[in-house]
């Protein structure tokens, strides 16, 4: 058996109980990126072999020595490019960071370190985490494993696609607007977006700060709670992060969830939604009922309004954060004119791709004098609405349930040039961004082969719950931590 | 509300990015349509709604103002991805003509 099929978790165990060891998990993993990463190209950059290998050999001496180490140590796993990596390139997918070394680690990598977690690579995404497709990287797409002809979703689709294609145990993806659940729901993996501040954003380069979060992304529940649990909790260099007890998340797991009381807003099941989608969704819910779960209709009429108030908000805190790229203090510097001008404008419109500059236009835009109250202001109004009609939602019900995405990965290419369509596959996403509330996706079927993925939002810091309905969700479905079927190379 | 060509050149100035005369063309059809979608949010009467700027209840976090030593590996680290340096600082063109 390759190794690789098992679940972070289930590695982990056989890892503690000294059946396998790190040096082998982390073997197997390569031998796996070499055979699939050429179709695949998930990674942005990759460790060597022996630079993972030395990290593993660590924790397998640890091991044997006895020292309690954390669950996931000894574990392969990737950090989305826009997490620090001290010394280690993270480029944000841009070419105006092309070839940066963070001078330090981020919260997460910290996190992670310490757990002894393995860090094989940096995954692509899109730039900046701007897109839903993975193709505004500035170096290269990444295809779907389920379906190299298709999208792996966006804009954490390398961490999704290195998940589902076995190259490594979980990643951690940022979520803006859904760029952790819709490429998780494309590739058939769980993703799940913690209530804003429960993970630190300190060396997450930011995009949008009110609305970004880390999270992970693995092959099922289980390993999902597990690794929250590692990069949750408070930390003094991220201002928005909440101080609040330590959780452990996979307590929770395998408790029933009879007499849980489920909303679902009309708003979501209607007008652009796939018809076999929403059958899935319908399917997995009346699986839900059986176990004692009751399901309402309920109806959140401004959620309409979430997609232009997201792309408000989030443009123009984008604009105003994207200033710092300048060619001054580190990345792409073109020193050709004149003045510092010259050098502000050729840095800036060589390094930047077309849908982050589209991004900051419309930022600026907004923000500019004479269209702050047209604009902007309408939408943080506007996200205040959201937030109550939800609020009064999670007052009698403990969870919402949408689907995660519109459609099923769609075919490379095929919305490039569309900005708008593009804009539309957040559509179910965009409100737990704009609210703060944590939201989940796990696979709940396939539509023509391709995985399709459904969304569970819950009350802030609910996230324990949360897994819980999943954990059961998951295991009435039958579809826990399948991975793509790969064509592998001749042998 | 339509965007001009000016304008979108404006805007552009603003955020210090240059596009050449295609681009701003191709810019401009698509900032409308982007607009045209956001002017949805004029449908809702929003007048006696507060702002949300923000998720979390704002407060500002404070720490002592103390003295760090400084940490010259770090300081190399961070003028080692500087694209030029002199004596330990950025160097930048010409600020004024």
């Amino acid at each position: 058996m390759h190794l690789f099929t098992l679940t972070a978790v289930e590695a982990a165990q056989a890892l503690q109980r000294r059946e396998i060891s790190s040096v082998q998990l982390v073997r197997d993993i390569y031998d796996r990126i070499d055979n699939v990463e050429p179709q695949v190209r998930g990674f942005i950059s990759l460790l060597s072999r022996e630079e993972a290998l030395a990290a593993a050999e660590n924790v397998d001496r640890m091991l044997k020595q006895g020292v309690s180490l954390s669950p996931l140590a000894g574990i392969p796993m990737a950090l989305k490019d826009n997490i620090c990596t001290n010394g280690i390139p993270t480029t944000c997918a841009s070419l105006i960071l092309k070839g940066y070394r963070p001078p330090y680690d981020a919260h997460v990598t910290t996190a992670l370190r310490e757990a002894g977690a393995i860090l094989i690579g940096k995954s692509n995404m899109d730039e900046f985490a701007m897109g839903s497709s993975t193709e505004n990287s500035a170096y290269h797409l990444t295809c779907n494993p389920w379906d190299l002809q298709r999208v792996p979703g966006g804009s954490s689709g390398g961490s999704a696609a290195l998940v589902a294609a076995g190259e490594v145990f979980f990643a951690l993806g940022s979520d803006t607007g859904g760029s952790i659940r819709q490429p998780a729901s494309f590739c058939g993996v769980v993703g799940l977006k913690p209530t804003y501040g429960l993970v630190s954003r300190y060396g997450l380069i930011a995009f949008a700060s009110s609305l970004d979060q880390i999270g992970p992304l693995t092959r099922d529940v289980q390993d999902c709670a597990y690794v929250l649990e590692i990069i949750a909790g408070h930390d003094p260099r991220d201002s928005t992060s909440v101080s609040r007890e330590k959780e452990r998340y996979t307590a929770y797991l395998g408790k029933e969830i009879k007499g849980q009381r489920v909303a679902l807003p009309v708003e979501c099941f209607g007008e652009g939604l796939e018809k076999e989608i929403k059958e899935l969704v319908m399917g997995a819910l009346a699986k839900c009922t059986e176990v004692g779960v009751s399901v309402y209709e309920a109806s959140a009429p401004s959620t309409a309004y979430a997609l232009p108030a997201y792309y408000l908000v989030a443009p123009a805190e984008a604009s105003s954060n994207l200033a710092r790229y300048d060619g001054i203090q580190y990345g792409l510097s073109i020193r050709s004119g004149s003045n510092l001008l010259d050098l502000y404008y050729a840095t800036r419109s060589k390094g930047f791709g077309a849908e982050v500059k589209r991004r900051i236009m419309l930022g600026t835009y907004a923000l500019s004098s004479g269209y702050y109250d047209a604009y902007y202001l309408k939408a943080l109004k506007m996200r205040t609405l959201i937030r109550q009609e939800f609020e009064s939602i999670f007052k009698d019900h403990d969870f919402i349930v949408t689907p995660t995405s519109p459609t099923v990965a769609f075919k490379i290419g095929e919305q490039k040039d569309d900005p708008l369509t593009m804009y539309l596959n957040d559509i179910y996403t965009i409100t737990a961004n704009l609210c703060g509330f944590p939201a989940i996706s796990i696979p709940c079927g396939f539509v023509e082969g391709m995985p399709v993925g459904l969304q569970v939002i819950g009350r802030p810091f609910d996230e324990g719950r949360m897994l819980q309905f999943c954990y059961v969700l998951e295991s009435l479905l039958g579809l826990k931590g399948r991975l793509a079927e790969m064509k592998l190379k001749e042998e | 509300m339509k965007i001009s060509r000016k304008e979108v050149e404006h805007v552009a100035a603003l955020a210090r990015l240059a596009f050449s005369p295609e681009e701003v063309e191709l810019f401009t059809r698509q900032f409308n349509d982007i607009l045209d979608y956001i002017n949805k949010l004029n449908e809702i009467d929003l007048e006696d709604v507060e702002p949300t700027s923000h998720v979390q209840p704002l407060h500002t976090v404070l720490r002592e103002d103390e003295a760090v030593p400084g940490d010259s590996a770090l300081l190399e680290a961070v003028l080692r991805e500087a694209p030029e340096t002199e004596n330990g600082f950025f160097k930048v063109p010409p600020v004024i003509d």
